[in-house]
């Protein structure tokens, strides 16, 4: 996984709420079997319109999304992941995310901020006041920052230094192996196989 | 003070605790499709790794798939399907593909087995996972990353989420079913109210649904945002694992059953949250909207977009929807019924198709798409498969089919839909499709007027 420490780029506003994962990449896009080229079905069926804030050339180039509450709810599928960051964005800013999108983000070094909706609306005015606005995500300091503001957010200490090192949870879970062992030979016999 | 049903099966499951870190989770049953797991077997390959439990996995061919005889068309599916099976094969790992008598959407497949005991950890690459908490199980949808770690491990590392109890008091009224239940709940608590939660559904009404209306409401707790759904096992329970290929047997089966009772959340255990809903007050439910939270009852309206909770989304969905406010919603015209999914592609919810269709003729195309092929043989023993075809519906081969639009069961641009799925999403059902989420029975009275219809008023 890439780490992720600090990152300053420009923002995009989505002013949509509940922003599902088949919007972020529609389920014709998921029948690939490898896990790149998934930035060209980003958004695909929202980027038909040529009023869709993505196709605004003022916002070319941005690197951090500042989307509306419930962003990433639905399907699981971490491809919406995978298509925003081949896309170039490293962190999204919504109020609230879908637990799985959210938890994927991190697997994956796309770093999932959540701020308040009132904060996540200023900084959405202050790019449109702006688009060259530039907005820092300091994953070390727990803020972001733009202008003359600064907004603290919370993320566990854990997934913190997962991020900030860039580290595999399977490598980490691994070193744990004779725990896991341990716990398999008290499992009960009566426990299904699917053999 | 006492425990939930969720924290008893949480803490039986923790190979490891450590201070500032998430609990280390055993994974007791991994269901693959060939959707998202590709990209996880590549990843074993490239880190030279195996899979830890293959006898603890198990793989099924169902989002690709045609529900019509032959073969697939469509090289980029066939590639993916065609690549599980070599994955399959390769790691040693149980798999139904499409054409055997096993075959099925991964939800459906597991219950219908006996795979999905009470107290049981339950993951697969898919959000509606959650289907399987119906048995007390702790289900959950994971993404391929995590697909990839409990290949390697047979665990995952995870932070126990906080409690949500739904009361359900009462009795559903004549003609309402699960399916309006959790339409309703959904509509009432938001797409977003379960978030960071497992939810246990509880109280009479749930008591009172089979083993299948459970299993459609807690497949569609993801809908609120919940990380899973379950219902504690009962009687209902283990009379539908008795005699299952994977349930077992004789001594074992006592042994089992006597620790299944253990899970229940004892008398003074707190929840996080609790919301209660009283069932008598319930009516066939549909959705309106472009999120599985914008539904009301099919009685009502359309909804004026400032009178809801989110007027700019309301706005967009009827746009989107080709909508006016106000409309009676009995009124929607509607151009393709579904039946089928892993929310209602179980025999019970056939034969409540079948029940609505005996002796009537459909006014729209109507596909009944069974969950497995279990089910179909099922449905065929009964003759449902007659009563469906003699009032013109279309009986096809199991798979997810219009749920997504990942085969060729899709709607058309500007096509709307009455649909027994879960979810509701702008162009879930192909692009530029139009979907209202039902139940069964509404799909069925849907189908012969060509609007959206209860039973109750045929």
């Amino acid at each position: 996984m890439e780490a992720f420490t600090t990152h300053t780029g420009r923002g995009v506003p989505l002013r949509r709420s509940n922003v599902d994962t088949d919007q972020i990449i529609p389920a014709v896009w998921l029948k690939q079997v490898s896990r790149t080229g998934f930035e060209k079905g980003l958004f695909a069926a929202w980027r038909e319109d040529p009023a869709f804030v993505l196709n605004d050339p003022v916002y070319e180039g941005a690197s951090v999304l500042v989307a509306g509450p419930d962003f990433g709810t639905g399907s699981s599928r971490e491809h919406a992941v995978w298509a925003l960051q081949q896309y170039g964005f490293r962190a999204v800013v919504a109020a609230r995310f879908g637990d799985i999108f959210r938890n994927n983000s991190t697997k994956m070094g796309l770093l999932p901020v959540v701020l308040p909706a009132e904060t996540v609306e200023a900084l959405q005015s202050a790019i449109e006041a702006d688009p060259a606005t530039e907005v820092t995500v300091d994953l070390s300091a727990r803020q972001v920052r733009w202008g003359a503001e600064a907004a603290g957010f919370e993320i566990d200490d854990y997934t913190r230094w997962r991020l900030l090192e860039g580290l595999d949870d399977i490598g980490l879970t691994l070193r744990h192996a004779d725990d896991v062992e341990t716990y398999e030979n008290g499992r009960q016999s009566w426990l299904p196989t699917t053999v | 003070m006492g425990r939930t049903l969720a924290e008893k099966v949480w803490e039986q499951h923790v190979v490891r605790r450590a201070d500032g870190e998430p609990d280390l989770l055993y994974i007791d049953l991994h269901l693959i499709h060939e959707v998202t797991s590709p990209q996880a077997f590549d990843g074993l390959r490239i880190a030279g790794r195996k899979v830890r439990r293959p006898d603890l996995t198990i793989a099924t061919e169902d989002h690709n798939v045609p529900t019509v005889l032959g073969p697939i068309a469509d090289p980029v599916s066939k590639a993916q399907v065609e690549t599980l099976r070599k994955n399959a094969a390769e790691f040693g790992i149980r798999l139904h593909p499409m054409g055997d008598a096993g075959q099925g959407v991964v939800h459906i497949i597991g219950p219908q087995f006996g795979l999905t005991q009470p107290g049981m950890t339950v993951v697969c690459g898919d959000s509606h996972t959650s289907t399987h908490g119906a048995f007390g199980a702790l289900a959950f949808g994971i993404g391929t990353s995590e697909v990839e770690h409990v290949l390697a491990t047979q665990t995952l590392p995870a932070y126990r989420p906080k409690t949500m109890a739904i009361e359900v008091s009462g009795e559903l009224p004549f003609g309402v079913t699960s399916k309006d239940l959790i339409l309703a709940i959904i509509a009432k608590i938001g797409t977003g109210g379960g978030q960071g939660h497992i939810v246990e559904y509880r109280g009479e009404a749930i008591r009172g649904l089979s083993m299948e209306g459970r299993m459609t409401v807690c497949n569609m707790s993801i809908e609120a945002g919940a990380r899973a759904g379950m219902i504690a096992p009962d009687e209902t329970t283990f009379e539908y694992l008795r005699g299952r290929a994977h349930a077992p047997t004789g001594d074992a089966w006592d042994a089992a059953v006597a620790y299944w009772r253990s899970l229940r959340t004892d008398d003074d255990a707190a929840f996080d949250t609790v919301v209660e809903i009283d069932a008598s007050t319930l009516a066939p439910f549909v959705t309106w909207g472009t999120n599985p939270g914008q539904g009301a009852p099919l009685s009502g309206a359309v909804p004026v977009p400032e009178e809801t909770s989110d007027p700019a989304a309301a706005q967009r969905a009827l746009d989107y929807m080709g909508l006016s406010a106000g409309t009676p919603l009995s009124e929607i015209q509607v151009d393709t019924v579904f039946v089928g999914s892993c929310t209602n592609g179980r025999l019970e919810d056939l034969r409540a198709v079948a029940e609505v269709l005996r002796g009537r003729t459909v006014a729209a195309r109507t596909l009944i798409v069974p969950g497995s092929m279990q089910v179909k043989a099922d449905a065929e023993a009964e003759g449902l498969h007659e009563v469906f075809t003699a009032a013109g519906a279309e009986w096809r081969e199991a798979g997810c089919s219009m749920c997504l639009g990942m085969n060729p069961d899709i709607l058309a641009p500007g096509e709307r839909s009455a649909s027994t799925s879960n979810r509701n999403f702008e162009g879930r059902q192909g692009k530029g499709g139009r979907t209202h989420l039902v139940s069964p029975a509404v799909a069925a009275a849907s189908a012969v007027t060509g609007r959206l219809t209860a039973p109750a008023d045929l």
